[in-house]
């Protein structure tokens, strides 16, 4: 597989050994120091803070966490589909050396659905009632291409069959009503790679769907990126589909990125204190027990962060050296993780 | 599939019709027996007898039991005769006849305005929300609901026809006799009707444009890398198509009672001039004649509202 690489910006003291500048322009997309804010009647309320990470071309990465942690926004501030009224963002980034952050609204809407395309949570909402499946994803294709209706129909009906919907002639002229939950969302990932874009960002793509389903479009999703080249940002609540989906796993905590690592490694050894406790609470991941471990309290509201480490008040392992401002340091080549404390404990993974 | 589910809603609204005209026919004629007054006292005349108006009472049939009274109009009117005026022995019908096409062209010129002014602005306000065009529209909206449109009327009148003698104040002219003197006409009176008009049609779709263009599903169209202007014009404006017909159906009917006060201020013989005549006058089957027919055309319009949904969202069947 492509090589992880992962480039730490949030640390301007304490740059690290282990970040390479060919590791930075290797990467299809690199996230430097990202920070979010949203503009209120009472300031500004600051969501994410300096959210660095890269994801290299074909590569599986998810984007783990409680509600709430910063995940969502994440993904949305990257295709910049946040309302520019009263979203401000700072930092880079960087898709293919360019900079998103700086592109005008017309530039933005040229990489929008052609290299960089995304999928959400509730397919049904996220899919115009009025118009046939057919000429919705249709127009992600003309949006690009100067083809004629025609052609962006026969180039429709072959995405649905892409995406395992049968009878793809007939589906292409339903209603999204017509269809089931999980066509629905079928129809959403043939919107989105229609134009082949390079990166796929999934937001919990199967958190509204029947258990029964969820699987068959984790799978759907899997198999496409690895067939067709296209690089996988998969953001969701549940380890378990990162650990069948992804390669490489970063974790979020109250809009920062705690832990950055490979999926093989951080399941057996995770270095974050937050990480062990999401992997210990995930009933399928955790060794057989009768009482399932829960991580203490909640995600701290983004304007009651704490001072220093913002989990060090639902940490056990919190120490006088958490009431400072952590940042993400290196571990190894590819392992970064947002605890001072890392070295010191050894904490519980879910694979043992 | 298609033709068929359309012709059952059809079947449908019509059979709900029967009892909605029976009703409202009985309500009517129910109030008009409440009230007091009796137009056998008119017909027979000052100074006549007790037995002179008893005499006319049963010549007409007053002395008959109500529901008697009212099953023999309801007859006659299922075979097509709404009978005769009781004061200017005219036929009903050829009265409507005769109001009905005046009515009509000021609500239908009233209907044109509200939407032809009404839309643009709505759509100006939503795509910028907040911004200083938006605060322009609502606030004129704001007026155009808050004034009350007989006083806009007399408003006008007294600036375009008496000042500056553009319009006639008054009156109106048959469209089938000269159609530009009957249009200039109808031009103030449907100014006056169209005020509350506009401003219902521009806030009404600025409120859902505003809603669909900040749903989920503008999010995915943004998503695709669709331009704003695609996204306005083909997936907001289809979206809230429903909506505008639903504001649509509603102020036409609205008019169309407003007529009522409206052809007072501009004395216009249609059919609010009709009603209130037939009502001060006691004259029942005028007054039953006309809302025999208003009901017949809220209902058809309501019919045709109802084709048009299932067409515009196909999730309606």
């Amino acid at each position: 597989m492509a090589a992880a690489s992962t480039s730490f910006q949030s640390a301007p003291t304490q740059t690290n050994a282990h970040r390479t500048s060919s590791a930075s322009t290797d990467a299809l997309l690199d996230v430097r120091a990202l920070s979010l804010a949203f503009q209120t009647s009472e300031g500004e309320l600051p969501i994410i803070r300096e959210v660095s990470f890269s994801v290299a071309p074909g590569e599986r990465v998810g984007i783990v966490g409680e509600s709430g942690c910063g995940k969502t926004v994440t993904g949305l501030s990257l295709l910049r589909l946040l309302p520019e009224q009263t979203a401000r963002l700072s930092g880079q980034i960087l898709f293919e050396g360019r900079d998103l952050a700086t592109l005008s609204a017309r530039q933005m809407r040229a990489v929008r659905g052609r290299d960089m395309a995304m999928i959400f949570q509730e397919p049904m909402s996220a899919l115009d009632p009025v118009f046939t499946v057919g000429e919705q994803i249709g127009e992600a294709y003309r949006a690009h291409f100067p083809v004629d209706r025609k052609e962006a129909r026969q180039r429709a009906i072959a995405a649905l069959a892409e995406v395992g919907i049968p009878a793809p002639e007939r589906r292409c002229d339903e209603y999204p009503h017509q269809l089931s939950g999980g066509m629905r969302q079928r129809v959403m990932i043939a919107m989105a790679l229609i134009c082949q874009p390079k990166l796929l960002i999934a937001d919990e793509p199967t958190t509204a769907l029947d258990v029964t389903v969820q699987s068959q479009i984790t799978d759907l999703l899997r198999t496409l990126s690895e067939r067709t080249g296209t690089a996988l940002l998969f953001i969701t609540h549940d380890l378990g589909v990162v650990a069948e989906t992804c390669t490489r796993m970063i974790t979020m905590y109250a809009g920062e990125v705690v832990e950055d690592a490979p999926v093989d490694d951080v399941l057996m050894k995770p270095r974050h204190p937050y990480t062990s406790g999401l992997l210990r609470s995930l009933p399928s991941l955790s060794a057989r027990r009768s009482v399932l471990p829960s991580i203490p309290g909640r995600v701290p509201s983004p304007n009651a962060m704490p001072a220093g480490c913002r989990f060090a008040p639902r940490c056990s392992y919190a120490a006088e050296s958490c009431q400072v401002r952590q940042t993400l340091v290196a571990l190894g080549p590819q392992h970064a993780v947002q605890c001072c404390r890392a070295a010191e404990i050894s904490l519980p993974g879910a694979v043992n | 599939m298609f033709q068929s589910r359309k012709l059952s809603i059809i079947v449908r609204r019509l059979l709900q019709a029967i009892p909605v005209i029976v009703l409202s026919t009985f309500i009517v004629f129910g109030l008009l027996k409440l009230v007091p007054g009796d137009v056998a006292v008119t017909l027979a005349g000052d100074n006549a007898s007790d037995a002179r108006i008893a005499e006319i009472q049963h010549i007409y049939g007053l002395d008959r039991p109500f529901l008697v009274q009212y099953g023999s109009w309801l007859w006659k009117a299922v075979h097509g005769d709404l009978s005769s005026s009781l004061v200017s022995s005219e036929s009903v019908l050829s009265s409507i006849e005769r109001c009905l096409p005046h009515t009509m062209l000021i609500v239908v010129l009233a209907m044109l305005l509200a939407l032809v002014i009404g839309i643009p602005l709505g759509i100006a306000a939503a795509s910028k929300p907040g911004s200083w065009t938006d605060g322009f529209v609502m606030t004129i909206a704001s007026l155009g609901v808050a004034i009350p449109n007989f006083w806009l009327g007399m408003l006008m009148v007294a600036f375009f026809s008496l000042d500056l003698n553009w319009l006639p104040a008054t009156g109106a002219t048959p469209i089938s006799e000269d159609f530009w003197d009957a249009i200039r006409h109808a031009i103030l009176p449907a100014c006056a009707l169209a005020s509350g008009g506009i401003a219902e049609v521009a806030r009404q779709l600025r409120s859902s444009l505003v809603e669909i263009l900040s749903s989920q599903q503008v999010r995915t169209l943004h998503a695709k890398g669709l331009p704003p202007s695609s996204i306005l014009w083909r997936h907001g404006l289809k979206n809230v198509s429903v909506n505008l017909l639903t504001v649509i159906s509603l102020l036409f009917n609205r008019m169309l009672a407003a007529t009522v006060v409206v052809e007072a201020v501009f004395a216009i013989p249609g059919m609010g001039n009709l009603i209130v005549n037939g009502a001060i006058h006691r004259d029942f089957p005028v007054v039953q004649g006309v809302v025999f027919a208003m009901v017949l055309i809220v209902v058809t319009l309501n019919l045709l509202t109802d084709v048009l949904y299932s067409i515009l969202d196909p999730r309606i069947s």
